[in-house]
């Protein structure tokens, strides 16, 4: 098994798990937002949005730049769309029909 | 944990995945020869599946839908190619309309799931590939996918728009 992958995979499901961060790429994605003007959105402090930023930028689903004092963010459409994305997601789907079929097989036995 | 292997080839757009499972042959085959059976396996628990016509048998057809948590049905079907039972299957999985007629706008997947005894158990491979990175995307995006299905469907609608 590749790791490398595997934890690419699990950095970008992580990313994806939370609704606040979903909104927020879904912002960055649209065109490049300072971190501050992305944090008015929530009602949440600057530092937890902050945090959030950094989750999606680990996962790889957003990078940041400077601009004087403003951190400008912006989403990866083309992480959001490669294939080793996509094969990753549906090794997740995989897994989780692995896992179910492990779970009926262990119910139905005698 | 039953998974014991996992390959992606970005090349060939395929994933093999070979699990390890604490049954028979003829049991893991039931799985799928069940409607019942199968729809609880096939879906995750927010997007279940629900089997409609169910023949395994060469040249035979299964059709089924899947539910998403806001109630809209994405609607499949599988041209069953070959069948080896217990052994071996293959089919092509592909998107529908509501009556069941084969969309052709979009992606087929090809698969073959094979089981094997190992070691007192069943050693399973699962082999799905796409014709292009497109066509697996669209079937992600049509709601395949586990736990951040929802999410990924957003980022695309808004990619459209």
């Amino acid at each position: 098994m590749d790791e490398p992958d595997e934890d690419g995979a699990d950095a970008l499901f992580h990313a994806l798990a939370d609704r606040t961060r979903r909104d927020i790429l879904r912002r960055v994605l649209a065109g490049e937002q300072s971190v501050s003007a992305l944090a008015s959105h929530y009602p949440m402090s600057f530092d937890a949005v902050q945090k959030h930023v950094a989750v999606l930028e680990r996962a790889g689903l957003l990078t940041k730049r400077r601009q004087g004092r403003e951190a400008l963010a912006s989403g990866d459409v083309q992480v959001v769309r490669s294939a080793a994305r996509l094969l990753s997601e549906l090794e997740e789907v995989w897994r989780g029909r692995i896992a179910r079929i492990d779970a009926l097989i262990d119910e139905l036995q005698p | 944990m039953p998974v014991v292997d996992v390959k992606q080839d970005l090349d060939a757009l395929s994933l093999t995945i070979v699990a390890d499972f604490a049954a028979p042959v003829q049991r893991i085959w039931e799985l799928y020869a069940d409607p019942r059976q199968l729809e609880r396996v096939w879906g995750p628990p927010e997007y279940p599946a629900t089997f409609v016509e169910h023949d395994l048998t060469p040249g035979g057809r299964v059709t089924y839908y899947m539910t998403s948590p806001e109630g809209d049905r994405y609607f499949g079907y599988w041209d069953v190619a070959e069948v080896d039972a217990p052994q071996h299957f293959s089919f092509a999985d592909g998107f529908a309309d509501a009556e069941f007629h084969p969309n052709p706008d979009l992606p087929i997947s090809h698969n073959l799931y094979s089981f094997a005894e190992h070691e007192g158990g069943t050693r399973a491979t699962y082999v799905s590939s796409f014709t292009t990175a497109e066509g697996l995307q669209q079937v992600l995006d049509m709601g395949v996918v586990e736990g951040s299905t929802s999410a990924i469907n957003q980022i695309d609608i808004l990619l459209a728009t």
